[in-house]
């Protein structure tokens, strides 16, 4: 263990020390801290830096629900994973390479995800006995051979940065709060990131206050210089750019991603958005996109309650705008008879769920699939619902145009299933260009559709498209369409009450043909199998894509077969669905839920899909699904 | 560049080429409500009076939730929506919002506005959408076949209150001045002419306009307001509230109403006050508390009860705020470009 006192500083200005360069492929870092330490921002700013320098890069946050828990508690540890690499990567990695630990309870809560030789690098100002009591040491770990099996950094971050800016003219409890960006300094200087959009960042941040501006970017230089002048560090790494396909990129995290999509949607449809919601974690962030965006004729509606967001937007909807509510399962279950109604009155609404860890209020910030039947069954009655899952954050914006592409040509309620991993999680997007977005033009009902008894055109409000089974859309305004639509059933074509039996039996049929027909209208279900041969099929949905495609390259690596594929549309399945899982031997189903899919598929397909389960709140490590694969190969 | 803000609650709606019949406001839809019950009339009312306001029918809308009144849209030859019970006040903030060129009127019972839609009616008061509120208060819930409601009276002997009720009732106009509506009115649903121009002082509001109208089921709970009605007891019954006169009551007048020393209001023979004591009534005075305290000068239990525009005062609305940051928006920035939009934040090229 290396230990170095206050004064290092001082003392490095003398000389610079030579320093080794390695290279590595990838590396995956955790910043953690308590959740006041600005970890969320570290972790983004070398984030940016990463993506800049051009790696590949997946980010996991994972911070607690409580805005600021008690300082120095378990439950108030805040993290940000990131992994990046020369090559493409496929999640925010299982086991952290480096760990920077702001006090101790960062380090008791993630020391156990680290491989034996892993860097920690950890803040030893905050390891007082009070601190480490707080938190269960009975003993200092940094001063007991409890992380003989590390490479442990023990470095006093906070006294280091106060040093620093002992000449600035700001409060102490400023100047310990840059310690920040003196640890994002240290590492930035460690991988050999490029600083200029982070110096741009804080000039940015603390524009209002530019003493508080310099003092961070003097923190900031001031860990870099620790980095390259102490003895703290013999070895600096390189992780070379990624080969990635040409274009101009950015980072997105799956909520920006979300509102981007909604946003490219109405352009391309020429309606008006509307989004009706209430907040609630980890949906609020599409809210307050989206309330930007007013340029757009964006109408962000912050209802009274979950019930009222979704109301507002299939009143919008009624009106002509592309109707939108964006919550989380606890305002799926009140919006419930909202989206029934929607399902009966067949307008286009989008429903964003951004899943989390329930039930009840469950675990705000964890992620977890668990609303997959709540989306497919959580109504009274017969009630069909459309379902879209994103794969991964960039993944969220074409998610989400093709949900409204459904609810526009099916006049329907569509769920647009994101969960709390993907919200937060980021990675880099290929910028995709304007014109390559799909038309999503309407057509709204102009004329009357239908003769009378006498002779005269009337309007049919339940006459259906005969190819897609939609209804016309004719909002209100048209003159000559005047109609009432509701929640009792319709008759079959004029949309007038009707309780006749045989009319009800028909609607019934017809509103589910109408959802499975969509069918017709999504991709096929596309298998990866490159050998041609395999007797494993892996299948997942949403989130897990990343975790399941970095185990079965591992798997392919170790030389065994495994086919994968990825479902996107949930309802209706793509048509060849139950083909592609007959032609395994065995189907392996990962799913962050206790086998919701699996359900689906044994229910309908009569397969015997094994269904291979974690509810953590985090996503599937690919270690754990490796074995899982391992097992049903072998089997 | 300052766009003036509408003032009246129909200026943003197209008006008509020709005015048109109450026929044509009348759908071709069966009428199923009881024989007798009082929401005949308040349909007779609007099939009338909505052609009046010049307005081309299909910018016309209205939108009910669950119950007996709830079926008002169905019956009304213009655009509608039958919802789900409580909710029509949150779909109508969204239609209304969305579109500036609706004239946008929403219907519910006490079941619907006072119970399980209480929190959509507060708050779309509070936020003053540019919605028309008709809530049909009949005191007890019909469609469920005679449960007490949340304005029935204590005590009331129903299906679910063999003893007696025990809830105290809101008083729904008092509840929409408590939620800064900024128009409250009452009316009598066998009051024709009254109604009317309840109603069309409503739709002249820039606002959200709040209605509760009396109306009688001869089913469930018939005679509620009779003491209102009937020729012996009305004249004392009811206070017609107007704009400007002194609040005077009575087959003669010779009832008024006038402030105590103490803050409150009382009931006085008018010949015995001096004339320049009694109540002036304003339905735009800066304090609602004013109009508060009318709301609960009496009620229909103890035969006293205030009917007219209790208060209507202007706020900007909710939608035309919404619509307004976006115009300002776009003339201060251009119109959104989804290029540079998707390009914004930190973006690097890969050759």
């Amino acid at each position: 263990m290396r230990t170095y006192d206050r004064d290092c500083i001082g003392k490095v200005e003398a000389g610079s020390v030579s320093k080794q360069v390695q290279q590595r492929d990838r590396v995956i870092i955790r910043f953690a801290g308590d959740s006041g330490d600005g970890m969320q921002l570290t972790g983004d700013r070398f984030t940016s830096e990463t993506a800049e320098l051009g790696n590949d890069l997946s980010t996991l946050p994972d911070f607690p629900a409580e805005i600021r828990a008690p300082a120095g508690t378990l439950p108030g540890v805040s993290a940000f994973q990131l992994h990046f690499a020369d090559h493409d990567v496929m999640t925010p990695g299982d086991r952290p390479d480096v760990l920077v630990a702001m006090n101790p309870a960062a380090l008791k809560a993630n020391i156990a995800d680290l491989p034996a030789g892993a860097d920690v690098i950890v803040n030893n100002d905050e390891f007082t006995p009070r601190a480490l009591a707080k938190v269960g040491y009975a003993a200092n770990p940094l001063e007991d051979d409890s992380l003989s099996s590390y490479q442990v950094h023990s470095i006093p971050l906070t006294s280091l940065t106060v040093k620093a800016l002992e000449t600035f003219e700001i409060t102490r409890k400023d100047a310990e709060r840059a310690k920040n960006m003196f640890a994002l300094g240290l590492l930035s200087w460690l991988y050999h990131r490029p600083v200029e959009s982070t110096l741009a960042f804080l000039e940015r941040k603390f524009a209002a206050t530019p003493e508080l501006a310099r003092a961070n970017v003097t923190a900031f230089n001031a860990g870099w210089n620790f980095g390259e002048t102490t003895e703290a560090f013999t070895v600096r790494y390189e992780v070379k750019p990624a080969e990635m396909p040409p274009g101009l990129y950015r980072n997105i995290t799956g909520n920006v991603a979300l509102a981007y999509g909604l946003i490219a949607a109405a352009e391309r449809s020429g309606l008006q958005l509307f989004l009706g919601s209430y907040p609630i974690t980890p949906a609020s962030d599409i809210l307050h996109e989206l309330a930007k965006h007013k340029r757009f004729g964006v109408r962000t509606f912050q209802a009274e309650d979950e019930i009222a967001g979704v109301g507002a937007a299939l009143g919008a909807a009624f009106g002509g705008a592309i109707g939108v509510t964006t919550t989380s399962g606890p305002g799926v279950d009140l919006k419930s008879e909202t989206i029934g109604l929607a399902v009966t009155l067949e307008l286009p609404l989008v429903i964003c769920d951004i899943q989390r860890a329930g039930p009840s209020t469950g675990m705000p910030t964890k992620a977890e699939q668990s609303d997959l039947l709540l989306a497919m069954f959580g109504r009274h009655g017969e009630a069909p619902v459309p379902i879209v899952a994103p794969m991964s954050p960039s993944d969220c914006f074409d998610a989400a145009i093709e949900a409204v592409r459904i609810a526009l040509t099916y006049r329907t309620p569509v769920f647009l299933l994101s969960d709390a991993y993907l919200a937060n999680g980021s990675e880099p997007w290929l910028l995709p260009s304007v014109d390559s977005l799909p038309d999503l033009r309407v057509e709204f009902a102009t004329e009357p559709n239908h003769t009378d008894a006498k002779g005269e055109p009337e309007f049919w409000p339940y006459l259906r498209d005969p190819e897609t089974l939609a209804r016309p859309w004719a909002v209100p305004g048209t003159a000559g369409l005047e109609h009432r639509i509701g929640g009792i059933e319709k008759a079959d074509g004029s949309g007038n009450i009707s309780y006749d039996p045989s009319n009800h039996d028909t609607m019934v049929r017809l509103r589910q043909a109408k959802i499975d027909g969509i069918a017709r209208d999504i991709p096929p279900l596309a298998v990866d199998d490159p050998t041609g041969d395999a007797e494993v099929l892996v299948l997942g949905w949403g989130s897990t894509y990343g975790p399941i495609g970095a185990a079965v390259r591992a798997v392919r690596d170790s030389g065994a077969r495994v086919a994968q594929a990825h479902l996107r549309h949930l309802n209706p399945l793509p048509a060849n669905t139950g083909d592609v899982l007959r032609s395994y031997q065995r189907v392996l189903v990962p799913e962050m839920n206790l086998g919701q899919l699996a359900m689906l598929l044994r229910a309908r397909f009569l397969v015997d899909a094994i269904s291979y389960t974690r509810v953590r709140g985090l996503p599937f490590k690919s270690d754990e699904l490796v074995d899982a694969l391992r097992d049903v190969i072998d089997a | 560049m300052t766009i003036p803000e509408p003032r009246n609650g129909m200026s943003l709606v197209p008006a008509a080429e020709a005015k048109a019949t109450k026929k044509e406001f009348t759908s071709d839809q069966e009428v199923r409500w009881c024989p007798g019950c009082g929401d005949y009339a308040i349909l007779a009312a609007m099939q009338a009076f909505l052609p009046e306001l010049g307005l081309r029918r299909e910018n016309v809308v209205c939108i009910s939730g669950i119950g007996c009144a709830a079926r008002f849209p169905y019956y009304l030859n213009t655009y509608g929506m039958h919802s789900i019970h409580g909710r029509a006040p949150a779909i109508a903030t969204g239609l209304a919002t969305s579109r500036p060129d609706l004239s946008v009127w929403v219907v519910g019972g006490d079941g619907d506005f006072m119970s399980i839609g209480g929190n959509h009616l507060i708050h779309a008061l509070r936020r003053n959408v540019n919605l028309k509120l008709l809530l049909f208060n009949n005191r007890i819930y019909g469609l469920t076949k005679g449960q007490y409601s949340p304005t029935s009276e204590v005590g009331k002997l129903t299906k679910s209150t063999p003893y007696g009720s025990i809830d105290f009732p809101f008083n729904p106009v008092s509840l929409a001045l408590g939620a800064e509506a900024t128009f409250v009115a009452r009316t009598i649903d066998s009051d024709r002419k009254h109604l009317t121009s309840v109603l069309r002082a409503a739709a002249e509001h820039r606002g959200a306009a709040f209605v509760e109208i009396l109306q009688n089921c001869d089913i469930f709970n018939d005679g509620a307001f009779d003491v209102l009605k009937k020729p012996e007891t009305r004249d004392t019954a009811v206070v017609r509230l107007e704009d400007g006169k002194a609040i005077t009551f009575g087959a003669n007048g010779e009832k008024c109403v006038r402030l105590t020393g103490r803050g409150g209001l009382e009931v006085v023979d008018t010949a015995k006050v001096q004339p320049d004591t009694i109540l002036v009534h304003d339905v735009a005075h800066a304090e609602p508390a004013l109009a508060f305290m009318l709301s609960r000068l009496g009620n229909v239990d103890d035969g006293v009860t205030p009917i007219g525009v209790l208060r209507a005062v202007d706020r900007p609305t909710y939608d035309d705020q919404v619509r307004r940051q976006i115009d300002d928006a776009v003339v201060s920035s251009g119109p959104g470009d989804l290029a540079a939009l998707l390009a914004s934040g930190d973006t690097w090229t890969i050759n």
